[in-house]
Parts: structure tokens; sequence; C-alpha cells
């Protein structure tokens, strides 16, 4: 079932450490419970792309936020805040964690709420999902959009704002996974997506990976040249499929 | 953008953007998924005032072979200019004492 009707815009949320964060949510406008889905977004910052994947989780009947974890970093257009980040070496782990958590929460706290949650993201948002699924309690299911730095080859690189290589987790990972990968992609590489596989084997953990040839980064982003139509049309064909299992029980 | 390694150096100078000059006293440098230029990978310039509270930036995304063409027309640039001047290797002020 697809909902036309929807509520859109800008909330506030509590974040990390109670910090008042801002967020973009979408939801059908329509009677009945439906589940939640937070957007993380990638590194470039919360800009349109994640705004038009919680309407689309919107469409398809979840109430979608996408929290702007970028919201203690100044004002500005997403992309000049979030070359502020980067030269600050990123956001912190801890508080991405947290400010998900809290986004969590607000999905919960919806009158429409089923109470079932799902994270998604995407380039360092995929990294992200796999964290949050490790740590933070109440993540029914995660989905890994081709999340780099899982699996941290040069552990020099590891910062005190990320001091930790996901993989590291991998046995607190309490939901089922998802992940999307494009073979092409340097970062995660195949060999990456290998060892993350082993680890969640390794661990018994409940996964499903897809790993598309002739994809490389970003594979899903249409606005970039890395689009790839079918790959693409798999990729989403699959996350709703998963989603619908794990949160609406479909 | 994949990774958080960038490159900074201290600089002394101004840049134009859409908003018209400002004086920029750092420069981040780093290679990674570009923004807008349609490419895999682009080696990033972004020109800051790190005084600022809200830093603005003017902001370049080329390609690796841009980026290494154009090091050698910066260094090509220096050495003929200072030459066509007849000066030594500028001798400016350090970007600390500027301040």
């Amino acid at each position: 079932m697809t909902y036309d009707a929807q509520r859109a815009g800008e909330v506030t949320f509590a974040g990390h450490n109670g910090d008042e964060c801002t967020a973009y949510q979408a939801m059908p406008d329509a009677p009945g419970r439906v589940p939640g889905v937070v957007v993380i977004h990638h590194a470039p910052g919360w800009d349109e792309w994640c705004t038009e994947v919680a309407r689309k989780f919107a469409h398809h009947g979840y109430a979608a936020i996408a929290p702007n974890l970028y919201s203690r970093d100044g004002p500005g257009a997403p992309d000049d805040v979030a070359a502020r980040v980067r030269a600050a070496g990123g956001a912190p782990d801890d508080q991405v964690v947290g400010d998900v958590a809290g986004a969590m929460a607000w999905l919960r706290g919806r009158p429409n709420a089923t109470g079932r949650v799902g994270v998604i993201g995407f380039c360092s948002g995929g990294r992200q999902t796999f964290l949050v699924a490790c740590l933070a309690d109440g993540v029914d299911a995660a989905v890994d959009c081709w999340g780099g730095n899982v699996v941290v080859d040069d552990r020099s690189l590891l910062t005190p704002r990320r001091p930790v290589a996901p993989v590291d987790y991998v046995e607190r990972l309490a939901c089922p996974l998802l992940g999307l990968f494009g073979n092409d992609d340097t970062n995660p590489s195949p060999g990456h997506v290998d060892r993350l596989e082993e680890a969640l084997k390794r661990h018994g953990r409940t996964y499903t990976f897809h790993r598309y040839d002739g994809a490389g980064h970003a594979f899903m982003s249409w606005y970039r040249r890395h689009y790839r139509v079918e790959p693409a049309i798999d990729a989403w064909n699959r996350v709703l499929d998963f989603f619908a299992r794990h949160l609406k029980g479909a | 953008m994949c990774t958080y390694i960038t490159e900074k150096a201290s600089i002394h100078g101004s840049a134009k953007g859409p908003d018209g000059w400002i004086s920029v006293d750092s420069a981040h440098v780093y290679f990674d998924h570009p923004y807008h230029a349609q490419l895999d990978h682009a080696l990033g310039i972004d020109f800051i005032n790190e005084r600022e509270a809200a830093p603005r930036r003017v902001a370049v995304e080329l390609s690796a072979g841009s980026a290494r063409r154009l090091v050698a027309c910066i260094l090509a640039a220096l050495e003929s200019g200072e030459a066509a001047h007849a000066i030594e290797p500028e001798a400016e002020p350090e970007p600390d004492a500027a301040r």
C-alpha cells in the first residue's frame, strides 16, 4: 500500500545529551499506525537527498525522520556545513549514536507509531547505521548502504571522534542487517565487505548482503555519475521488502 | 566523502566568492568524493577564514590530473612572475604575523 498524501517538514528533537537538533520528517497523512525509519544522511550533508529518501519512505507507509547530524556545526548551505565538519574530523560517533537514538525516540513518540523502528544510512551514514545498530537500543532493522570504514585496515586512522572500528562491535548487533554494496567501490572494497561478512557469520548475526557488479560507491544517487539504474531499482526494492518484513510483519 | 583526511595550510590572502571578497587564512585540501563535480573522486580545496565564527569558504573541486596541472602552473607563475618583477621570492608576512 502506498500513500499519496503526506505531512512533511522540519522538526526539532532531543539528540545526544538532550541537545536540540533539527530534522526533516515525512509521514503518511492517513489514519492508522505506521512504523518508523531513521534516515542517516551522508557525509556531504543534510541535503535534498535525505529529504527525498524520507518522503519515499512516507509514500511507502513509514514515518521517516532524517536528523541533521550537523545541527551543532553552525549555519550555512549543507555542503559548507559538511566541509566544516570534515575539517574537524567528522561528527563524533558517540554523538551520532545519541542523536539517532533521540530520533528513534521521536518516532516512537508519535501518536501514529506502531513502535517498530528501522534505520538506514548511505555512505558515512551506512557506517553510522551499523554503529547505531550495534550500540543503540531498540533498532528493529538496519540497512547499510555502502558504508565505508566499518572495517578499518589502518588503525592510525582511528581518531578521538571515531575511536573504534565499527566492525569491532559486531557481536553487539541485535537486529537484522541488510547491506547493499557496489563491487566497483573502493571504500568499502569487496575485500572490506568480505571481512564484514566473515565477522557477521563468526558471531552468528542475522544479515543479508547484496553486491552489485558494475556499480561503485553511491550507486543509488540519481544525481551523480555513480548512479546505476538497474542496481538502484533492485536495491530500493530490497530495502522496501526488508523493512516490510521486519517493521510491518509483511 | 568517505574519509576525513584533510591537509591544512596556513595561508595569507583573499578569495572571492558569490558574496564578494573575503580574507582567508587557511586552505583545507582533501581528495575524496566531491559534492558538485561529476567525478568519482576530486581534489577539494576550501579557502577559509578560520577566525570567523561560522567560516565561509571559497571551494573548488578538481580532478586529480587538473590539480597536478594547477600545481605546475602555480609554480611556473611564481617563477616567471617574480623574475618579471625582478624581485626575490616574496617576503610576505607570516600568516600569524598578518593577523
